[in-house]
């Protein structure tokens, strides 16, 4: 593998082709996952407005009452596992990981390029799942049977359900390879003097939620295989004796749906920190370069990022409170799920104290790292809620929980997503992004996110449920329904600035203004070299590392900060 | 790499398991094993792949001081191991099936038994087969003197781990 290495280093692609496209550059394929995460997150965003529509105003029946739940489930999923997995774990940490600690690329690029394509048709075959008979699969995002384990269910469960499982089974695949090569790379190729504790925040927030993946997704492997064969095979190991369709028994019996809902969250919900973390190291890293000081505690975030890996694997079961379990098996999983605010709260309040005397920059990428703040302390209120058994139980079939997860998987990792593309803009495409037009971006995000979800929250505790088609349909929904309208304007809005995101995205990669080396007087490795970063990224000689990684002096005010590797640059 | 692998690849099974438990004590009636496997076979089955890690460890240990003639007997020994498990268990499998054992039913009740009979078995008897071939890769090469004591090392790492795996299977569908 080294030996490869070193080879390919002196070797730089020359076609087209195998520079941009085929590569097997960490770079190149972490810029292919987010431009691929994007397209994605138009997708899904074109879903989101649909079910908006419908929502607000239900009279027009913009969809079909079958098509809506085809809508709410390929949102979900395609957010999920094709955009926040694809933009946060895969893109910045593929562009990331061997930049930060000083490697040429990752451990097995071969495998690196692999998983990117086989993510390809993953995303062709969801897209796919719209056009083919019955439409895209309808059982929600997670998938429970019997609806989604028998074809006759509803319209979505043929075809657009098999080919939401075979999506799956490439993703799962994808993010083992990618999972795998992360851990390796990071465990093996660091550079001379970065130790683990010299590594950024940032990379250890990878190292950890590869971890988690490779240990959860493995269970849903299972329940997916497991699905497979009740819906090809005859198998009954999801579906309870005495199912009824259109007047006839079936002959399933002697299985039970709950295992799924077991197998699925015990995927399901370490895979929320799978995206949550990198999202938090992506914050840490910001809010160090912009308040010009080392963040705080950074020994104490590792070991709280530790216990909430440990503690995300164990509590799946407040994914489940409604399902009649065992009051006492509850009251364990409530106790285990408040526990993770413990640590969730330090990383909080360590992210606030590095704000502390420090003498901000309020830049774009600042911004959205106080916003990913923000949206952490308030979302993680409404988990209180929703983490407790009692109260659980009344907020389950609502909007609060849909306000609550958009909050943590929706607010948090965009943020997230949004300060890692401005603040690494200029180390991959070798420009700068227009300040003016990210301010706005921000304001025009952070305002419609928030003022939404907070509504959301609202009418779930006013009774609104989810998963309605029409929720003029009940009564109940009445008092808090012309909410919906205030949404899905709020939606507009929000979709408003996203594109004016994308307008300047694309301008600033063809006609930015050409990024310096370090424009924003960061620390970390990846400042040292040129921008944008070269093929092989550090020439002929791998930089040492003499020191921790946020060596910023808040005292001084003329030169404030030193790059973790100060000799490699005059050492070319 | 291989380690993590493993792991990762071990909670499937462990998936399976848990699932197969799960099923298995929710439901009222369950087969008696006794009347549906033949002990005997099932032991000297679960005998050879116990000895082919055996074998497959003396391997690893010549790979390291660079025997080849060792490597390569003991790399035979295991191979033939692993197909004699893959033979045993595809009789097996015919015999059950030919008594009327099927994915969605199976003569002695409980329909899920068969069911998860099958998978987890089917699931298992794939890993050792995609250990043959593995194996089989590795005696080529190291009958060309092409392959490192690493590549030899990673190989018994991964047939120890489905000969643990067996172990699980063995005890959870033979011997509870």
């Amino acid at each position: 593998m080294i030996l490869s290495q070193e080879l390919h280093e002196h070797h730089e692609p020359a076609g087209f082709l195998r520079k941009y496209i085929f590569s097997t550059d960490h770079k190149v394929i972490g810029i292919q996952y987010l431009l691929t995460a994007m397209f994605m997150a138009l997708v899904a965003a074109f879903l989101a407005i649909l079910i908006r529509i419908q929502q607000a105003w239900p009279e027009t029946a913009v969809v079909a009452p079958e098509t809506y739940l085809s809508l709410v489930t390929m949102h979900g999923t395609l957010m999920v596992f094709f955009v926040i997995s694809l933009a946060l774990v895969s893109a910045f940490g593929n562009f990331l990981i061997p930049l930060q600690i000083g490697a040429r690329d990752m451990a097995y690029p071969f495998l690196n390029m692999l998983s990117y394509w086989v993510i390809v048709p993953a995303c062709l075959l969801m897209i796919a799942s719209f056009f083919v008979e019955g439409g895209a699969a309808a059982a929600g995002w997670t998938a429970y049977p019997p609806l989604s384990a028998l074809k006759e269910a509803v319209p979505g469960s043929g075809l657009g359900q098999t080919l939401w499982l075979l999506g799956m089974a490439l993703f799962i695949a994808s993010f083992t390879m990618g999972g795998l090569n992360f851990l390796t790379t990071i465990l093996n190729l660091r550079t001379k003097g970065m130790s683990m504790m010299r590594l950024p925040l940032v990379v250890w927030t990878f190292l950890i939620s590869t971890i988690l993946g490779l240990l959860s997704f493995p269970a849903l492997t299972a329940a997916a295989i497991m699905l497979l064969l009740d819906r090809h095979a005859g198998t009954s190991f999801f579906m309870p004796a005495g199912i009824v369709i259109g007047e006839k028994v079936l002959s399933h019996g002697g299985g039970t749906p709950l295992l799924f809902q077991h197998l699925f969250w015990f995927l399901g919900h370490p895979e929320v920190y799978v995206l949550v973390l990198p999202a938090v190291g992506i914050a840490f890293e910001v809010i160090a370069a912009f308040a010009r000081r080392p963040p705080f505690g950074y020994r104490i975030s590792v070991y709280a990022l530790l216990v909430i890996a440990f503690l995300s694997m164990i509590v799946w079961g407040h994914h489940m409170f409604t399902s009649g379990m065992n009051p006492y098996v509850g009251e364990y999983f409530s106790t285990a799920t408040v526990l993770i605010t413990v640590p969730f709260a330090v990383l909080g309040l360590n992210l606030i104290a590095s704000l502390w005397r420090g003498r901000l920059r309020l830049q774009t990428p600042m911004l959205f790292g106080l916003g990913i703040i923000s949206a952490i302390g308030t979302g993680g209120l409404g988990g209180l809620y929703l983490g407790t058994a009692a109260s659980d139980i009344y907020f389950h079939e609502t909007y609060f929980v849909v306000g609550h997860f958009h909050f943590m998987i929706g607010t948090v990792t965009f943020f997230a997503i949004f300060a890692g593309i401005y603040y690494w803009f200029p180390k991959m495409f070798g420009r700068r992004m227009s300040e003016r037009l990210g301010m706005i971006h921000f304001w025009l995000t952070i305002i419609p996110m928030f003022s939404a979800f907070i509504l959301m929250h609202v009418q779930g505790i006013g009774g609104n449920l989810r998963r309605t088609y029409d929720p003029s349909s009940y009564a109940f929904n009445e008092p808090v329904r012309f909410m919906h309208v205030w949404i899905t304007v709020l939606t507009f809005v929000l979709s408003a600035g996203q594109i004016l995101f994308l307008v300047n995205f694309f301008w600033s990669l063809l006609f930015g203004r050409k990024a310096e080396d370090n424009p924003w007087e960061a620390t970390t490795l990846e400042w040292s070299v040129s921008s944008p970063a070269p093929h092989g990224n550090w020439g002929a000689e791998l930089p040492v590392v003499e020191s921790g990684a946020y060596s910023y002096d808040p005292s001084s005010s003329d030169k404030d900060f030193l790059l973790q590797a100060p000799s490699w640059k005059t050492s070319q | 790499m291989m380690w993590w692998f493993i792991v990762s690849d071990a909670l499937l099974f462990a998936g399976f398991l848990a699932s197969y438990g799960f099923n298995r004590l929710a439901s009222d009636v369950w087969p008696d094993r006794t009347q549906v496997f033949h002990m005997n076979f099932i032991v000297a089955m679960t005998f050879i792949l116990i000895s082919s890690s055996a074998t497959m460890a003396t391997a690893v240990a010549a790979a390291s001081k660079r025997d080849r003639k060792v490597i390569l007997r003991f790399l035979l020994l295991t191979l033939l191991g692993g197909i004699c498990f893959l033979g045993m268990q595809a009789f097996e499998w015919t015999a059950l099936i030919r008594q009327g054992a099927r994915l969605d039913s199976n003569p002695w009740g409980a329909p899920a038994f068969s069911a998860f009979f099958f998978m987890i078995t089917g699931f298992h008897g794939t890993h050792v087969l995609i250990g043959v071939i593995i194996l089989a890769v590795v005696f080529n090469m190291a009958r060309k003197e092409k392959c490192t004591a690493e590549g030899v090392e990673l190989a018994g790492l991964y047939w120890h781990f489905v000969d643990l795996v067996w172990v699980f299977i063995f005890g959870s569908f033979y011997l509870l």
